[in-house]
């Protein structure tokens, strides 16, 4: 099975990557979590239900949906927050980029580790400009707003194909597909991880693997 | 392809649409509220959210959607369209967006009705979330309450498009096949957000007692009218006294097979929230009979067709409803009927609530929910111009600097002209009193003010006579008193601020100085004639 593979690219000011990037990755993430299972017998199971709420931006003229759970939204606000200060502190111009990738478990026999199969991977470029005065920084976040609307569009259109999707597992096997260690949402099992681009264009510096949960090692 | 799919799956399937399309419009409908919208998550499935979303549903939404549908379901040919449109205080009003819910002729016969359909529904409500958070009617709406309101209207049949005017965008939120065909949901906006309605918008006070309805000549009209978004009834957060949820009481606990999708069970309850004691268990496979609405306006969702149901039935049944069945349920008597008003909300009550919404009280309907909201959303709506309040007491207020000891009262005798007609010399006794004007130890008072609007006029040039009109009056600069100079900043500005124009740019002197050039020439050219040789020269150094 092919991995897809999508990618989006945003122009911002350094004030406003949080935001962005916290937009993308929860309107992803929107999509990709479900209500929480609970097995009953005969091999049945219910779902939870996923809520939702608004979040405004603070910088850009944007509002995005996430899923209602504070847990997901902490850890994703962690590593997103990791990422604004290394972009900040690398000395590129300010091009980074952030993967949220989706896997399956697949269990290997002893003594080999299991095997992480990805089925769909989300890349977010970003490249920091810095602006010089308050009209243009005005200007810059309507059209930010703007072009957040865009992506959003586009997360959308990729959603709504209906392409492959892992199959709905069994208990024994819900923890190879799904992240269950959540409270109140259970999305896909996913990572995040991001690199920033040094002024060479090589992508070296820092590479950074982040599990929100400690499941695996690689 | 009747036969290919049996008649269980048929019934969920249309269930499946018909809830769709009702969560699909209270999902437009909430995001036009122009507030926030939270909801929470529960990981014990609660049997009362379909498709395992919280999405809370307004009891009015929901009654003029089945009033729509009325009793039917999406189509190829018919299709559920909510419009969304903008009302200012003055009357005019613009439609904003369309959005769609269609159904065409492309089956997909091998998907699994209770399985994937129904978490491919779920999605596509997923995706209609964040969409319209990002058209640009969200914003409008996130800012209505002064100066104009978001309204709604919800029609069944074809899809008019014709007021959104040129240009309109559309963005496809998504489709899911079935095996009756594939439901589309698409949204087409308005991006001229130029007022540009039917009559020229022009700055004419409305006629007294008629707003003019662009809707007269709709087809719709009648039968749909339009309805604001930024009113919510009392209760509507699920409290026990109102009895408005009683629409979802047609529960979907369903429960999935982790096994091949052909050894599915899904099953279908009836249950209502404030029974004290629910009936039904997830097994309770329960018949449907079917879809059919009867013609009621009083009827919330509930037919007599479901007489079948041995479970307690809603109490938000209507009691005073004709039709009203006695209900058969297994409870026998005692059944909790709460005294219901309800569905007095119907099309009166909507009406009532669109007069009083009227966008001079927008500030009252949107304020209304904002107990339990974020305050923010109230200041928000408030901003923008000031009311028309406002901007009246400003033109009374005379602009006096700053650091001025003079008493207000003593400058608002010429209030409502504009600053120039102060011109007058009757006025200049106020500024021979004015400190600021005349400073002790200046040596040009008299009357620098005067001096300064009679100055220019006399000197030579052509400069004086435009600057006459745009001397200042009352020029009281802050921070103007200086004790070093012996004049301060005011009367220097003014002793200053009609320079004599530069000689070279006056027309005779130019005229001048044109002519000598032009006889200049031939001696110049001459000189430069000799000297070529070192020219050459220099020029070659450079290469």
């Amino acid at each position: 099975m092919n991995c897809r593979s999508e990618v989006l690219e945003v122009s911002v000011e350094g004030r406003q990557v949080e935001e962005a990037m916290l937009a993308v990755l929860h309107t992803v993430l929107l999509h990709r979590s479900t209500g929480k299972f609970h097995y009953k017998k005969e091999g049945t199971y219910s779902i939870g239900t996923v809520g939702t709420q608004d979040v405004d931006c603070d910088f850009i003229d944007f509002t995005y949906v996430r899923v209602s759970s504070d847990e997901l939204d902490r850890a994703l606000r962690k590593v997103v927050g990791e990422f604004k200060d290394a972009l900040r502190n690398s000395s590129g111009d300010g091009l980074g980029q952030m993967s949220l990738e989706f896997y399956q478990k697949k269990k290997s026999r002893w003594p080999f580790s299991d095997e992480c199969i990805l089925w769909e991977v989300w890349t977010v470029k970003v490249h920091v400009v810095a602006l010089a005065t308050e009209q243009e920084r005005q200007i810059c976040r309507e059209k930010v707003g703007e072009k957040l609307c865009e992506k959003i569009i586009n997360i959308v259109e990729v959603m709504n194909r209906h392409e492959y999707l892992p199959k709905m597992p069994t208990q024994s096997e819900v923890d190879n597909v799904f992240d269950t260690g959540l409270r109140d949402v259970q999305p896909y099992l996913y990572k995040i991880s991001f690199q920033i681009t040094d002024t060479l264009g090589t992508s070296v510096t820092t590479t950074m693997r982040r599990l929100i949960k400690d499941t695996l090692a690689l | 392809m009747e036969t290919d799919l049996n008649s269980q799956d048929r019934k969920d399937l249309d269930k499946f649409i018909k809830f769709f399309a009702l969560k699909t419009v209270q999902v437009i409908v909430q995001s036009r509220l122009g507030e926030k919208i939270c909801t929470r998550s529960s990981s014990s499935p609660t049997g009362s959210d379909w498709f395992n979303l919280a999405i809370k549903d307004i009891p009015e939404v929901t009654h003029e959607a089945k009033k729509a549908l009325a009793g039917q379901l999406p189509a190829v040919g018919r299709s559920m369209c909510v419009e969304i449109s903008l009302k200012t205080s003055e009357g005019d009003s613009m439609e904003l967006e369309i959005w769609c819910l269609e159904m065409n002729e492309k089956c997909d016969k091998e998907i699994k009705v209770s399985y994937t359909v129904y978490n491919r529904l779920s999605l596509l409500l997923k995706s209609l979330l964040a969409i319209t958070r990002v058209t640009p009617a969200y914003r409008l709406s996130r800012k209505q309450g002064h100066e104009y309101v978001i309204l709604y209207r919800i029609y069944f049949g074809e899809v008019q498009l014709n007021g959104l005017g040129e240009g309109f965008q559309t963005v496809r939120v998504g489709t899911v096949g079935t095996p009756v065909g594939t439901v589309t949901l698409s949204c087409a906006y308005r991006i001229n957000l130029a007022f540009m309605s039917t009559r020229q918008f022009e700055r004419t006070p409305p006629i007294m007692g008629i707003i003019i309805d662009h809707f007269v000549d709709r087809p719709y009209s009648s039968a749909s009218p339009m309805h604001p978004c930024n009113y919510r009834t009392a209760g509507e957060d699920g409290s026990g006294t109102h009895p408005s949820v009683e629409d979802s009481q047609e529960v979907c606990t369903t429960s999935f097979s982790t096994s091949p999708p052909t050894q599915c069970v899904f099953t279908v309850t009836k249950a209502h929230f404030q029974t004290p004691t629910p009936v039904v268990t997830d097994t309770l496979r329960v018949p449907m009979a079917g879809l059919a609405f009867p013609h009621q306006p009083a009827a919330l969702g509930v037919g007599s067709a479901d007489l079948a149901y041995p479970v307690v039935f809603a109490a938000g049944l209507n009691a005073t409803h004709p039709h009203q069945p006695t209900v058969p349920g297994k409870e026998g008597g005692g059944l909790p009927f709460a005294p219901s008003n309800q569905p007095a909300h119907g099309a009166q009550a909507d009406q009532e609530r669109l007069a009083t919404c009227m966008p001079s009280d927008g500030a009252h309907c949107v304020a209304t929910p904002s107990s339990s909201e974020d305050t923010e959303t109230v200041s928000n709506s408030s901003e923008g111009r000031p009311s028309p309040h406002d901007v009246m007491e400003t033109i009374f207020v005379r602009k006096v600097g700053a650091f001025v000891n003079k008493p207000i009262n003593q400058v608002t005798l010429t209030n409502l002209d504009i600053p120039f007609a102060m011109f007058a010399p009757k006025h200049l006794e106020l500024e021979d009193a004015d400190p600021m004007v005349h400073p002790p130890t200046s040596p040009e008072t008299g009357s620098p003010l005067q001096g300064s609007l009679h100055s220019e006029g006399s000197s030579g040039g052509s400069s004086g006579n435009t600057h006459d009109d745009f001397v200042m009056i009352d020029f009281k600069p802050a921070f103007s008193k200086d004790d070093i100079l012996p004049m301060d900043l005011g009367t220097f500005y003014r002793e200053f601020q009609n320079p004599p124009q530069l000689s070279s740019l006056s027309i005779d002197i130019g005229a001048q100085s044109m002519a000598e050039d032009l006889d200049s020439l031939p001696e110049k050219l001459a000189v430069h004639e000799r000297n070529v040789r070192e020219f050459d020269a220099f020029v070659e150094t450079l290469q």
